[in-house]
């Protein structure tokens, strides 16, 4: 089940932010962290850029 | 003379035996299959056929592409790897990346292509989908993606654009334009048969508006980023909403969900174009994890049920419509015609569009391209047969009752059985009205398109395994459900992505319209966009021989033109890096499919069989109409001449797509001789060697 839930939060891109910040945190450790609500934002405005690749 | 003794790699007995049993598990399923004619078969030889030859072509045809033809090399940094910016591009775990490329290949193309090629038998499209995705549908998505991965993610234009030339990648880039506005009618033209006069499915699919914009505040206001818990709540509001529309069926509520297929075009239309211009976090991201946790689930259940079920196969492995072309579903003999109607599941253009966009840029490790590639194609196969296996699970009489235009059956159920009985099936009015009355519809006579039949076929294997005769209804209208999500999904991405490309377009021409975030721009184009797929969808809706049978012809050959163009650029970049010996890999599916799609495209033009050229049938209509004759199916002078537009406009788009596609054949074909002869050709835009730092675990 956890293997599960860890799947789908990879695959729907819950996960996202978590990985966000421990590439900060290892590139950059000065850099201060965003909050979640300030990156799921601008992750949301990226995609308008970027249409989704849905296929027939 | 010394010999030199080369050690040959150490024989392992487990290995060995384990894929000689695979093996054998496949021909056994194949040879059932083959020898069995007149008895009933079960469902269970055709799976063991299908994923014994999978599981062999992965583990050697595959390997074989990967290794010796493409060469991929894990030491080299993927584009992943070497531009990583935590945006487009991140080197992504293959199992996730899997789920995502899958996700983004797999809709309702290959649920109902081979519903509608169950007309033929269930031998002829069982072999197709399997031969096609092994030989040639995976390869396509395999290859494309490895030259995409070496050149940072390219898109199938600009690699045409780039290896071939201006010429090729301009006539590739309006093909791909074309096709997409066909591909985006013909899909909600699937959707408006299911709904058309159904309370319940309508109630169900529109109640999806507002849970996904319900779902979009939940993570753009309350929670963002928490797409499981968004998602848990909408799957648990769609259940509810399905359950909910056998509810309103029954109530006073029916009638205002009661829609005619002119009144669900129209609001197609408008969604369509309100969907494409709204803010991505409103419809289209929840809408899409909602689609993702559906598709993924439903495929798993209806996996499960077609083993534990094992429904027999009820229609023959091989029709009498097969040799004679005269199939009410769709028209034409088996070649070509079989083979434009299963598109998707097989061999799908539109995958090159995916493989070489976002997927690219998300790999680890260029092995992984065997994985991601070849090993989602043939899920997506699988999903094929399986949609198959249900509609050949149907009883005959009741699969013609569905299939055959409306213009054939009539209105009515008495009609209908008339109809199927000249068919020389066997269904009776009684046995047609509680078999609509099992789902919780008013009718099932002539709800064409695929998706009702997959959901009646569903209904019986999900009910069978959950013992419930009594939940038929559920079911059916889940399955509908399930398609039509993924359709009205793709009906928004597909209009932003076309949107995008006209944007590019006439952004040549007029520079502001060309500006993504000027919003008069946005909406015009997004509506120029809608105009043109909602025409032939309004064209389809009202079409008096029936759309679907007139239309869905139209998308495959669009689908398999665009494979053409895939398979034209990735042989040309074989044989321009010196590869000529391996051509053959993406050559012989690329002879194989301009056969196919030329031949089906010139007989649609130019065949003087007015059930099959739009010519003659535009002809046939035009000299009755000037006699002041009215033939039938049509009613009226108004009918006879919507035949006579439609099947000009129709002959016209095929004669220009294959013209668009010849012109990039021939610039391909063109370079490849130069190359071969050693003249220069545009140089190869693969990216440098760039030495991987990354390790991956596991096995590739």
């Amino acid at each position: 089940m956890r293997v599960v839930r860890r799947y789908l939060r990879e695959l729907t891109g819950d996960a996202e932010f978590a990985r966000h910040c421990a590439r900060i945190r290892a590139n950059h450790p000065d850099r201060p962290l965003p909050t979640r609500r300030a990156y799921e934002l601008e992750r949301l405005r990226r995609r308008e850029e970027r249409p989704l690749d849905r296929c027939c | 003379m010394s010999r030199i003794v080369v050690p040959s790699s150490r024989f392992r007995p487990g290995p060995v035996l384990l894929w000689t049993a695979v093996a054998l598990v496949g021909a056994v399923g194949w040879g059932v299959l083959a020898l069995s004619r007149g008895e009933r078969v079960s469902a269970v030889w055709l799976l063991m056929a299908a994923l014994g030859s999978y599981f062999i072509a992965y583990r050697f045809y595959a390997r074989f592409i990967a290794r010796r033809v493409l060469k991929t090399d894990d030491r080299r940094a993927t584009p992943a790897e070497r531009l990583e910016d935590g945006v487009d591009y991140q080197p992504t775990d293959r199992r996730i990346l899997l789920g995502h490329h899958f996700a983004a290949i797999a809709g309702a193309g290959p649920l109902v292509g081979p519903v509608l090629a169950a007309q033929m038998g269930y031998l002829p499209g069982t072999i197709w989908i399997v031969a096609g995705v092994v030989f040639a549908g995976a390869v396509q998505d395999m290859v494309v993606l490895f030259l995409s991965l070496r050149r940072d993610g390219k898109s199938l234009g600009q690699l045409a654009r780039d290896e071939i030339g201006k010429v090729g990648g301009a006539a590739a880039l309006l093909a791909v334009f074309a096709i997409m506005i066909i591909l985006l009618a013909v899909l909600a033209l699937v959707v408006v048969n299911a709904l058309a006069h159904s309370p319940w499915g309508t109630f169900s699919v529109v109640m999806t508006i507002p849970i996904a914009l319900l779902m979009g505040c939940y993570l753009r206001f309350l929670r963002p980023g928490r797409v499981l818990e968004a998602s848990v709540l909408g799957v648990v509001l769609l259940v509810l909403a399905i359950a909910g529309g056998g509810w309103v069926e029954h109530s006073a509520l029916a009638a205002a969900f009661t829609w005619s297929p002119t009144t669900l075009v129209l609001g197609l239309a408008g969604y369509g174009f309100v969907a494409s211009v709204l803010p991505v976090w409103a419809l289209l991201a929840p809408r899409d994890y909602l689609s993702t946790f559906m598709k993924i689930g439903t495929i798993a259940l209806l996996a499960v049920g077609v083993l534990v079920v094992s429904p027999v196969l009820q229609s023959g492995a091989v029709t009498k419509f097969a040799s004679s072309g005269t199939g009410p579903v769709f028209s034409g003999t088996l070649f070509p015609f079989l083979f434009i109607t299963i598109a998707c599941g097989a061999l799908s253009g539109f995958h090159a569009l995916v493989s070489s966009g976002t997927t690219p840029k998300l790999i680890q490790k260029e092995s992984q391209v065997r994985l991601i590639g070849y090993g989602a194609m043939l899920m997506e196969s699988f999903v094929a047969v399986m949609a198959l296996i249900a509609a050949c699970a149907l009883d005959p009489g009741l699969y013609y009752a569905m299939n055959a235009p409306a213009g054939l059956l009539g209105s009515t159920a008495g009609s209908a059985a008339r109809a199927v009985t000249d068919l020389g099936f066997t269904i009776t009015p009684g046995q047609l009205d509680a078999a609509a009355q099992a789902v919780g519809e008013h009718s099932l006579v002539a709800r064409t398109g695929g998706a009702p039949t997959l959901a009646v076929g569903m209904s019986e294997i999900l009910s069978g395994l959950f013992g419930s005769e009594s939940a038929k209804a559920f079911w059916y209208h889940f399955a509908i459900m399930f398609e039509a999500l993924f359709i009205l999904t793709t009906v928004d991405a597909g209009t932003r992505v076309g949107r995008f490309m006209l944007q590019d377009m006439l952004g040549n021409v007029w520079k502001p319209i060309g500006r993504v975030t000027w919003k008069p721009g946005i909406w015009l184009t997004s509506a120029l966009v809608v105009a043109a797929w909602g025409y032939f969808l309004y064209a389809g809706a009202t079409d008096p021989l029936g759309g679907i049978n007139q239309l869905f012809p139209l998308f495959g050959i669009a689908n398999q033109l665009l494979a053409v163009v895939a398979l034209a650029v990735t042989t040309t970049v074989l044989v321009k890096s010196g590869r000529l010996r391996w051509a053959w890999v993406t050559g012989i599916p690329l002879a194989w499919t301009i056969a196919v799609t030329f031949t089906a495209g010139l007989e649609k033009v130019f065949s003087a069989n007015p059930q099959i050229g739009f010519f003659a049938q535009r002809a046939r209509y035009a000299a009755a109409i000037d006699s002041g004759r009215v033939l039938p199916p049509a009613k009226n002078a108004a009918d006879m001449h919507a035949v006579v537009t439609n099947s000009t406009v129709d002959g016209v788009l095929v004669s220009v797509f294959l013209l668009l596609v010849a012109v990039v054949v021939v610039n391909a074909a063109v370079v490849c001789v130069r190359a071969v002869r050693r003249r220069p050709t545009l140089p190869s835009s693969e990216a440098p060697y760039v030495e991987s730092l990354i390790s991956v675990g596991g096995p590739r």
